[in-house]
């Protein structure tokens, strides 16, 4: 097996006085596609910003082909930023251009391409994702399992080697869930990218994922092929995949004892 | 103790604050020789100058006429009036022009700047280019800085010329003022580097202070709906105190000391 193309290793994250990471190790392997999945709130957006290097770890180090991100020069981590890609949340695409200028956006930024060549790229990424129909839509125009695909598209126009997707099932119908597992499955495997899925949408990423880690308590609980985690014995996991409200991962946000509050007896 | 605690701290934040907002400055400054950013500085300036136009015309337009409306009641009690074009030019000129531009822009573009960056900051537009190895120092805030910072003499310049005009509609043609001693005595009072020039530089610090704060605002806000109305608010009053502060700084070393 080649190396992983991501390294982190004894990572530990602090937001003010709130530790988010106590103590991460993971490795996400060249051309597979591996899930982070964990409940809302626990860190999972940080986390991919913690691989793109737009935050920076208290202590340990992730390493992206071998490199320690958050080390390098600014100009060597553009560098280095060009071969990685992430789908936000939101889709993030830019409210005051088209969905056909968001794509050609990375295009024009870093290539010297003509407009011309930049048109058959940015159409056959949309004909990828099934919008070249909306090329001449602006943002506010789609829907919002369409905004996530266009964004998609301009994701993948610079041909990544790595895209991180954040939560890409979140608040989607059905169908276009359908959909975009369909397309990330089909993705990773036809221009062999690797990829992260950062979700909370257990059956869904089961299904396409290589390689699965679970996030809880500021650690990782869990981790394994699909079928490893499906057997897994810990109560942790088993807890997140059946979805029960309260167990090891508590219900409750950390709070006083209720009759304390209450009752004020607590100074 | 808690004083003090609480005293310590928010004298760290304003430290950090201006440390923060001083690198975003030099980030936006150093990244105008870039040939792209020229014509997003373009694009810019017809968002933040071009459409505030209107606004400052007809502002410049009834302060004019004001001005010549106070001023004839007082200087034709001294048999004054010919000096009516010298007043409405001098005060529009050297205070009214660049403070009143530098307000209204402050609330029509300023809020605007401030608003359109927190937005994209909410809707992780802005880390989006960074994730793209594009640097929104350079892509968003530099046009819009420079695009500001040229804007505003400009506009101010305007705002005192029609300003000018409206002097004489009210003066000259309708209270009666001789047209001739309103121009020449203007032309013979005015100073070119003493009331014009002066006038544009007190407008290029307001225009520099105004956009400064603005583009701040917008990139350091909590990325939530009351963070960018807190924001929004915030450009608009830090920016018009430091517009009257500055003025009056301005003016003491141009006008005060002679
Ligand atoms: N800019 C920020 N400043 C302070 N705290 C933040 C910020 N962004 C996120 N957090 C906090 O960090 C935690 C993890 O956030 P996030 O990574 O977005 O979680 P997830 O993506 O797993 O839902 C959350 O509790 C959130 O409140
Ligand atoms: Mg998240």
């Amino acid at each position: 097996m080649s190396k992983p193309i991501i390294q982190i290793e004894n990572m530990q994250f602090s937001r003010g006085d709130r530790v988010i990471y106590e103590d991460i190790s993971l490795n996400v392997e060249t051309g597979k596609l591996t899930a982070i999945m964990g409940p809302s709130g626990i860190g999972k957006t940080t986390l991919l910003k913690l691989i793109g290097a737009q935050l920076t770890p208290s202590s340990g180090s992730v390493l992206f082909q071998g490199t320690n991100v958050h080390t390098i020069s600014r100009t060597k981590l553009y560098e280095l930023r060009r071969k990685m890609s992430m789908l936000f949340q939101s889709g993030a695409l830019f409210t005051n251009m088209s969905v056909y200028d968001n794509v050609a956006f990375p295009l024009r930024e870093h290539t010297e391409l003509d407009e011309d060549i930049i048109r058959t790229i940015v159409l056959l990424k949309l004909e990828a994702v099934g919008l070249r129909g909306a090329a001449e839509l602006q943002p506010s125009e789609l829907s919002g399992g369409m905004a996530r695909r266009a964004a998609l598209a301009r994701a993948i126009a610079l041909d990544p080697e790595l895209i991180m997707y954040d939560e890409p099932f979140a608040g989607q119908d059905p169908i276009s869930m359908g959909v975009l597992v369909k397309l990330i499955k089909a993705l990773s495997k036809a221009l062999n990218l690797t990829s992260i899925v950062v979700t909370h949408d257990v059956t869904e990423v089961l299904s396409i994922a290589d390689y699965v880690y679970i996030l809880a308590n500021k650690r990782i609980i869990g981790q394994g092929t699909p079928a490893e985690i499906k057997q897994s014995d810990s109560e942790l996991v088993q807890q997140f995949l059946q979805g029960t409200a309260d167990g090891p991962v508590p219900f409750h946000f950390p709070a006083q004892n209720i009759a304390d509050s209450f009752l004020g007896t607590a100074k | 103790m808690n004083f003090l605690q609480n005293l310590g701290r928010s004298t760290i934040n304003k430290v950090t604050a201006v440390g923060a907002s001083s690198i975003m400055l030099f980030g936006a400054l150093f990244a105008f020789p870039i040939w792209k950013n020229v014509r997003l500085t373009i694009q810019q300036m017809y968002v933040v100058g071009v459409q505030s136009l209107l606004i400052i015309m007809v502002s410049g337009l009834f302060i004019g006429m004001v001005m010549a409306l106070q001023g004839y009641t007082i200087l034709v009690n001294y048999g004054a009036e010919g000096s009516l074009g010298p007043m409405v030019a001098l005060s529009i000129l050297r205070e009214l022009g660049p403070v009143v531009t530098a307000l209204l822009f402050a609330g029509r573009a300023g809020s605007a700047l401030t608003a359109e960056i927190g937005l994209m900051k909410a809707t992780e537009q802005l880390s989006s280019l960074e994730m793209m190895a594009v640097d929104p120092l350079r892509r968003v805030i530099s046009p819009r800085f420079w695009a500001g910072v040229i804007s505003m003499p400009m506009l101010a310049l305007i705002f005192s010329a029609i300003g000018i005009l409206g002097g004489h509609l009210v003066g000259v043609d309708w209270l009666g003022v001789d047209a001739g001693s309103y121009w020449s005595i203007m032309q013979a009072t005015v100073e070119w580097e003493k009331d014009v020039v002066n006038g544009v530089i007190k407008s290029i610090v307001f225009a520099l202070v105004v956009v400064w704060i603005a583009l701040y605002k917008g990139y350091s806000c909590i990325p939530t709906s009351e963070g960018i109305s807190k924001a929004t608010t915030e450009t608009v009053v830090f920016s018009s105190l430091s517009i009257l502060g500055l003025d009056f700084i301005l003016t003491a070393l141009m006008f005060g000391i002679s």
